[in-house]
């Protein structure tokens, strides 16, 4: 198995494999629902890998994107009268818009400018959507129609764990699919040094934007997804916290690894629920994760267990 | 042909006039050296040439267009490519992918069709990859091809570079310091090489320290003593000349010089 | 007229804690080049430490001499544990560490604390003071008071004194201050340590002006940054100025625009001045070497 995780696609045939086979081992539908938020949130971090570890770029307000991507399909029906699927495209289109006008002048800066410009363009995004509450129900949200297509309405925890478990499939081809392309050769030169890249003939400015716009709509698409799952939306979806935890998935689990940013949403998703009676503790255990990782890990889990038992084996 | 012709270029860095008045052409085929000592501003100059630095006077032509004004990028399409005195590559890339980043200008980039690796793309990139063969070849990195760029000698990462630049078929070579750490056999590959890419047709600029390559391989050189020209010519009136002795070597060392 | 005023006095106060957070952004960026997003979470701690000492019968004064304690030793472990083993790492890296770091202490607070807003007694009184026919509070004078206190204090302590002094070398050149004999890593833990005090005294200063709770620490650490990029990252006086001008915005703005984005202010501004100015005001620009 390992040597088809070498192959391009092999990751992809393993991670198929695995949500396939994956159901037989849950006891209850809850654990479809718990794996479904993971295959969401693995979703959204793949993009973002997409911008940071391929593009080298950063990105502390990500989940913007994700919350205008849930309230676009909680206020199209109901008060655009744009059924839901229409919906979630359009919330794709706005992100992306809006990564592409919000983009231009932010991805001139560079590290900790860069990253609090960010952060403060996530904080705005969260702030308007608490703010106009007519649209948005405000602090306390709003509920969202069930998806329906021509007739079928798509609900119960199992439907949406093969939905989800199908969108990360797509996903994760999509991401794969870019690294021996002209695009991804872009990227990777961009983040390695601007300057050579530069003189290359590569236009780094264009290039960091479509990375910023490719992960706005992946993560646009994540949010729209969960929004339909849970029939729900809140504003702390387009949180601050939540940004810093898509940054966290995508870090711990190996900046610029497309399995590295799967298995990050699985440790960041699954412990607060393993340990559910640590409820209070959820902030105090996701800073000491960042701190611990960020420090003792910093490449992050998958490379470096690969590069372990790449060790072990010679 | 005059491919390149600066004329007048100045920068000033706050109070400093790092170049002033400096101007030269060079033509296809031809190697051109710019020699001076340590903080002439020669790297400075390559940095204004290549569109890093925007010169507060002066003007910098490419095959009869003014580019004075040009990003870097934009250059690189015009057909000007450079190495790195303290070496750029790719370190997390691959080699061979270092070079095809290169042949970037000569590929065709759609995001939609990368994201969806059409068949045009796969297509694409095995002609990218034979070309970019080529140029590893051309330097004798062909066996380096799949080791990642980091894990590359000093001298093996120079000649990567000056394949990367050659792989966007450029009009003008601008070359920093390609000799830099290399011992006598490595000097003499980079000595040939240099002469073939000229063979081509292509317009080299080289900075450099080491004289006896500069003086054996230049068709002309300026000499930039604190950011200004001090004379330009063939390698014979430029070794012959005392004002370059004394510029490297002081008043004092340039007597004790001419003395022996 | 008595509007622009409150405004002016009601900006200045709130402008004042953001002068003090950046100052401290900015005395820890200069020692270390580390953004510390933990610094809105000292202003935090200063509040609830001493209205949670203060519930347990402790006299005010003790119980904020405590909190500025509480917090320095908090700021000292942050530099310790955190900052100092991931020595080498990228900015961007060193600044999520600093916000998991703020996460932590949120989440301790949560715990240790609670989740209710608290609120403190003010220093002199409740009665209104009229000034220009604006009720000013007398909480404000103790506010910029404070403030224009703490920062003369900083001034003379870098200026006047040879730790000081070895503060100012260290940011300038860290290696060329190690060279000569001064040890930057003690110099950093002072920094980390000093910005949390300065950073606790807010908070006990603002508190009975705005109230606490467990989670004001982001909202602070981010206004802060914004006011010490206004006033050019690394500028202390930068910092200060920043801080008051970005107090101003929003209070005028609240008032005059919108009170409802009054938070969005500070980061329309610092999203302005980053595509405008990314040296800040005072800042000045950086070339690259190549």
């Amino acid at each position: 198995m390992l040597a088809a995780l070498r192959h391009r696609y092999g990751i992809l045939l393993v991670l198929a494999i695995v949500i396939a086979v994956l159901p037989l081992a849950f006891p209850s539908s809850y654990y479809f629902r718990v794996a479904s938020l993971v295959w969401v949130s693995a979703f959204a971090a793949i993009g973002l890998n997409i911008l940071m570890g391929k593009a080298g770029q950063v990105s502390l307000g990500h989940a913007g994107f994700f919350g205008i991507g849930a309230y676009a399909v909680a206020i199209g029906p109901t008060h655009l009268g744009v059924p839901s699927l229409a919906a979630a495209l359009l919330g794709c289109v706005l992100s992306a818009l809006l990564a592409f006008l919000v983009g231009r002048p932010i991805l001139r800066l560079k590290g900790h400018y860069l990253a609090i410009a960010t952060l403060g363009f996530g904080v705005l995004v969260a702030l308007v959507i608490t703010t106009e509450s007519r649209w948005t129900g405000g602090p306390d949200g709003i509920s969202v129609m069930k998806l329906t297509l021509f007739g079928w309405r798509a609900s119960g925890s199992d439907t949406w764990y093969w939905i989800t478990g199908g969108l990360l499939l797509a996903g994760t081809w999509v991401a794969l699919n870019l690294d021996d392309t002209p695009t991804g050769r872009a990227f990777r030169a961009l983040h390695d040094s601007e300057i050579a890249a530069r003189v290359t003939g590569v236009n780094v400015n264009r290039f960091k934007l479509q990375a910023f716009v490719v992960a706005a709509v992946y993560a646009s698409l994540a949010g729209s997804a969960l929004a339909l799952m849970n029939g729900f939306v809140n504003p702390d979806q387009a949180g601050f916290l939540h940004s810093i935890e898509l940054v966290t998935m995508v870090v711990l689990g190996g900046l610029g690894s497309v399995v590295g940013s799967i298995v990050g949403a699985a440790v960041l998703i699954m412990l607060p629920q393993v340990l559910t009676v640590f409820q209070e503790y959820e902030n105090l255990m996701l800073g000491f994760i960042i701190i611990v990782s960020m420090i003792f890990m910093r490449e992050g889990i998958v490379p470096v267990l690969s590069k372990f038992m790449t060790g072990r084996r010679a | 042909m005059t491919i390149l012709k600066v004329s007048d270029i100045g920068i000033s860095f706050g109070g400093l006039k790092a170049i002033d008045g400096v101007g030269f052409s060079v033509e296809a085929g031809q190697i051109f050296s710019i020699i001076g000592p340590n903080g002439a501003g020669k790297t400075t100059l390559f940095n204004v040439v290549s569109g890093i630095y925007e010169a507060s006077q002066g003007r910098v032509e490419l095959a009869g267009q003014d580019v004075t004004r040009f990003a870097p990028d934009a250059l690189a399409a015009r057909g000007l490519s450079r190495t790195f005195q303290n070496l750029q590559i790719f370190q997390r890339m691959t080699a061979i992918e270092n070079v095809m980043v290169g042949r970037h200008l000569q590929e065709r980039c759609n995001l939609f069709a990368d994201l969806l690796r059409l068949p045009s793309v796969t297509r694409q990139n095995r002609e990218t990859r034979e070309a970019a063969a080529a140029f590893l070849d051309e330097v004798g990195l062909r066996d380096s091809a799949d080791t990642l760029a980091g894990a590359l000698s000093y001298g093996a990462c120079k000649r990567l570079e000056i394949a990367r630049a050659l792989a966007s078929e450029p009009r003008v070579l601008l070359l920093d310091e390609p000799a830099a750490g290399c011992n006598s056999v490595e000097t003499e590959e980079i000595d040939r090489l240099i002469c073939r890419v000229a063979a081509k047709g292509i317009a080299v600029v080289l900075v450099e320290h080491d004289m006896k390559l500069v003086m054996k391989i230049s068709d002309r050189i300026l000499v930039l003593e604190r950011g200004r020209p001090l004379i330009e010519g063939s390698p014979a009136e430029v070794r012959a000349n005392p004002a370059v002795l004394e510029a490297y070597l002081g008043k004092h060392g340039a007597r004790e010089a001419a003395r022996a | 007229m008595p509007e622009f005023f409150q405004f002016l006095v009601s900006g200045l106060t709130i402008g004042a804690v953001y002068a003090l957070v950046a100052l401290g952004f900015t005395l820890v960026y200069n020692a270390s080049d580390v953004v510390n997003f933990a610094q809105g979470e000292f202003v935090m701690l200063g509040g609830m430490v001493t209205v949670f000492v203060h519930a347990a019968g402790v006299p005010l004064p003790f119980a904020a001499l405590v909190a500025v304690i509480v917090s320095v030793v908090l700021g000292l472990l942050l530099y310790w544990l955190a900052i100092a083993p991931a020595r080498g790492a990228s900015a961007v890296s060193l600044i999520i560490i600093t916000i998991g770091a703020s996460i932590l202490l949120r989440g301790a607070a949560q715990i240790v604390f609670d989740k209710q807003f608290h609120k403190l007694p003010s220093f002199s009184g409740d009665t209104p003071v009229q000034i220009l026919g604006a009720a000013v509070q007398p909480q404000s004078f103790w506010v910029i008071g404070g403030t224009a206190v703490m920062v003369l204090l900083l001034y003379v302590f870098l200026e006047r004194t040879l730790l000081g002094k070895a503060v100012l070398a260290t940011s300038a050149n860290r290696f060329a201050a190690r060279l000569v004999g001064i040890n930057t890593t003690t110099i950093m833990a002072l920094a980390f340590g000093g910005s949390a005090a300065i950073g606790g005294v807010a908070g006990i200063l603002i508190t009975p002006i705005t109230l606490t709770s467990y989670d004001v620490g982001t909202l602070l650490a981010l206004k802060g940054f914004a006011a010490a990029m206004l006033g050019g990252m690394g500028n202390p006086l930068g910092a200060v100025a920043g801080g008051l001008l970005l107090g101003l915005l929003e209070a005028f703005g609240a008032g005059y625009i919108s009170s409802t984005y009054k938070d969005a202010f500070a980061f329309i501004v610092i999203l302005s001045a980053l595509f405008a100015a990314p040296q800040g005001l005072f800042g000045r620009r950086t070339i690259e070497r190549v």
